[in-house]
């Protein structure tokens, strides 16, 4: 802090007022005193927000501008094309296709990752022996690298693998299927993946979430005669609220933007005829494979204002009571 | 000084610690020169790494270059030294090949490695099979496939997961189906119009319904995997493989028993088709090879020079890892199944680049993913056309 009180000496030399309380000096010491404030604000965020736009929004402005030329990366782009890489896009029926792949992991991630999560986090927030192991066990595959899961799970579904091997001896050989090579089913597959690797990050954030709930509450309400399920269901869930709206939109970005599980999965073939594509693998494929550099800024484009716009609307609309005072500092 | 030299052999294997003691021989007769090596994974190096350093103002002094349309693009951008007049005597020492290299006639690259494609296959199996001789027509190899099945064996193995494994069949039946005037104008032009291109398809079609693959070939890789296509035939779950010269070190590297796959391999250039306009002497092929970037000092071309000297060439067909391009070096090819391409190579009447790489990336990726289609079955053959020139124009 020597800075700060330098600045502060600094700032009282400069003020042509004696010291002392006498009023007249209060203004212009006020004004050094904002002033004061703003050099601190500036000078202590500036190496933040110099990096921030360096490596976040001028790449991002790059994108936008390389995303109006048919560019095919040798040379600097020259040829100026408007908006006909984002109507290419819309008219690629393997982009609608990862666009709708995207929207299976988005929803499918919620509907099935957040009840199991709930009902997990639940049990696990109960007392009983071993409850460390469980939680260890649940966490598991979240601390696992995506690629790490991606290759694993690639092993053990690859034909006559691990898991046929599993089913068969179960006698359940008539289930067994080509998980990843059948265009209809690779999806789903995938998602399931997706499930197990992440669902054990919402029992995390839902018993973190838990340790909130004030043992006061649930303890009243058993006296007064609720069973363990009332309790869950009047008291502690609904002040799970924020937690739950918060786990949401973190599973909603990531599943947006997933790549790394898809890409290593996921074989060439299977993506690029739409059937395991998604919005980044895609852009990938054809900006970097296919030399589309354009095009494949066009994807990316997309992509930022498809999160973007999710984003937005999800602060607005379901985080708006818990983010409230937190940004504005008002108080309604 | 120092030389960056970029290059793909990013596996541990004979071909990474071949490239070391090339570097390091360099060194010794130039002590003024320094060579940096980063081994970089194919993909990697041709996709993202190397177009970015191109574009930067420091690219690498050397690097992988595998020619055609891709080529032509570096040229247009000014990327690339014009090495013309200072290697006409290795020109003339490599022949035909070194064409790949060209762009407008003039030298930008030098090959290291050349080979046609053909079909990889397992001598026990056939002749349990009772296959007496390698197939000369599609006739001859369809009713290979059929005895071959009828001793439960998988026929063919295809990496279709990597979608360029399945596109080779494609090119071969182009091959045959079009002139090589056709082809060779279709590489210059990007012109796909004459019928030939369909005809392709149609074959194709016909050929994957006979069922030559193992079953959902979709999702098999192509290379590097133990259950890839090559881990099929290198493991004796297949009974064939098409794929380029490079093959025998990737069978090695996946097989897990060496000595035994050694035994059983052998190769056999790709069928003709009875009644096609196509030269049935005509192979498929391709190289690698490198070049040097435009403000890249002298020494760089020097050590160009010394990679295709008879003597590292050789030296580089002892590691088995592809076929020499040099006069002289084919002493060095020991390994029988290899030395059948070398033949085939020196009787081949032409040899037509890789499709994908001499149309270049853009079509050439749009051409693979409509080939992929057909074999997943939702494809069609005027499609795989279509795609080419709509690609041509994105």
């Amino acid at each position: 802090m020597t800075s700060a009180n330098q600045i502060r000496t600094s700032a009282g030399d400069a003020s042509a007022s004696p010291a002392g309380p006498h009023r007249a000096g209060r203004p212009s010491a006020r004004q050094a005193d904002t002033r004061r404030k703003w050099y601190e604000i500036i000078g202590l965020t500036a190496p933040a927000i110099a990096v921030y736009v360096m490596f976040v929004l001028v790449p991002m402005g790059f994108a936008v501008y390389y995303s109006l030329y048919r560019w095919r990366g040798v040379g600097p782009p020259t040829e100026f094309v408007g908006l006909r890489n984002y109507t290419l896009a819309f008219q690629d029926p393997i982009f609608l296709d990862a666009l709708r792949n995207n929207a299976i992991i988005v929803f499918g991630s919620l509907l099935i990752q957040g009840p199991i999560a709930l009902a997990i986090a639940l049990l696990l927030n109960r007392r009983f022996r071993g409850r460390s192991v469980f939680r260890l066990l649940v966490f598991v595959p979240y601390v696992l690298a995506e690629v790490t899961v991606g290759i694993m799970w690639k092993l053990l579904l690859t034909g006559g693998g691990t898991v046929d091997a599993m089913l068969e001896s179960l006698g359940l050989g008539s289930l067994v299927q080509p998980w990843l090579a059948d265009l209809d089913l690779v999806i789903w597959t995938l998602l399931a993946i997706l499930t197990w690797k992440y669902v054990g990050f919402a029992i995390i954030l839902l018993l973190a979430g838990l340790s909130n709930v004030p043992d006061e509450l649930t303890e009243a309400a058993a006296i007064d005669g609720a069973s363990w399920w009332q309790i869950q269901r009047h008291v502690t869930i609904p002040l799970l609220g924020p937690t739950i709206r918060i786990w949401m939109f973190l599973s909603m970005i990531g599943s947006l933007q997933i790549f790394d599980m898809i890409w290593v999965t996921s074989v060439p073939a299977v993506r690029s005829l739409g059937a395991s594509a998604t919005m980044a693998t895609y852009m990938v494929d054809n900006g970097f494979f296919a030399r589309l550099w354009g095009y494949g800024n066009a994807v990316a484009v997309i992509l930022f204002a498809i999160s973007f716009v999710a984003a937005l609307l999800f602060q607005r609309f379901l985080l708006r009571r818990d983010i409230e005072g937190a940004i504005t500092g008002k108080v309604k | 000084m120092t030389l960056t030299w970029w290059h793909n052999a990013s596996q541990d294997g004979p071909g990474k610690t071949y490239w070391e003691k090339v570097a390091k021989d360099f060194s010794a007769l130039h002590p003024t020169v320094k060579i940096e090596i980063e081994a970089i994974e194919t993909n990697q190096l041709q996709r993202t790494r190397l177009p970015a350093a191109l574009l930067s103002s420091d690219p690498p002094d050397i690097f992988q270059a595998w020619g055609g349309g891709e080529m032509v693009e570096q040229v247009e951008a000014d990327y690339l030294k014009d090495i013309t007049d200072q290697v006409k005597t290795e020109v003339g020492n490599i022949g035909s090949a070194a064409e790949i290299w060209q762009v407008k006639g003039k030298q930008y690259g030098l090959p290291f490695r050349m080979g046609i494609e053909g079909v990889w296959y397992n001598k026990d199996m056939f002749a349990q099979a009772g296959i007496a001789a390698p197939p000369t027509t599609f006739a001859e190899l369809n009713e290979a496939v059929t005895k071959l099945k009828a001793i439960n064996v998988v026929p063919i193995a295809v990496g279709a997961g990597d979608k360029w494994p399945a596109a080779h069949w494609w090119y071969n039946m182009a091959l045959r189906a079009c002139s090589v005037d056709t082809l060779k104008k279709a590489s210059t032009d990007k012109v796909f119009d004459d019928p030939c291109f369909v005809k392709a398809g149609q074959d194709l079609k016909a050929f994957i319904d006979t069922k030559p693959f193992q079953p959902n070939f979709i999702a098999t890789p192509g290379q590097n995997d133990p259950t890839s296509a090559n881990g099929m035939l290198a493991n004796g779950k297949a009974a064939m493989e098409l794929m380029g010269d490079w093959n025998r070190g990737t069978l090695d590297t996946v097989a897990t028993d060496k000595a035994k796959l050694a035994s059983f391999l052998g190769w056999f250039p790709v069928p003709a088709i009875e009644g096609s306009p196509g030269d049935p002497k005509a192979a498929l092929g391709g190289g690698d090879g490198f070049s040097c970037a435009k403000n890249a000092p002298a020494e760089c071309v020097e050590f160009l020079k010394y990679i295709v000297s008879p003597e590292v060439q050789k030296g580089y067909a002892e590691t088995g890892t592809g076929l020499p391009v040099v006069k002289g070096a084919a002493d060095g090819v020991t390994d029988p199944a290899l030395k059948s391409i070398l033949e085939a190579t020196a009787n081949a009447s032409y040899v037509q680049l890789w499709l994908d790489t001499a149309y270049g990336s853009t079509v050439g990726t749009a051409m693979n993913d409509a080939v992929v289609a057909i074999f997943a079955g939702n494809g069609t053959p005027e499609k795989v056309v279509s795609a080419m020139k709509a690609a041509a124009s994105k």
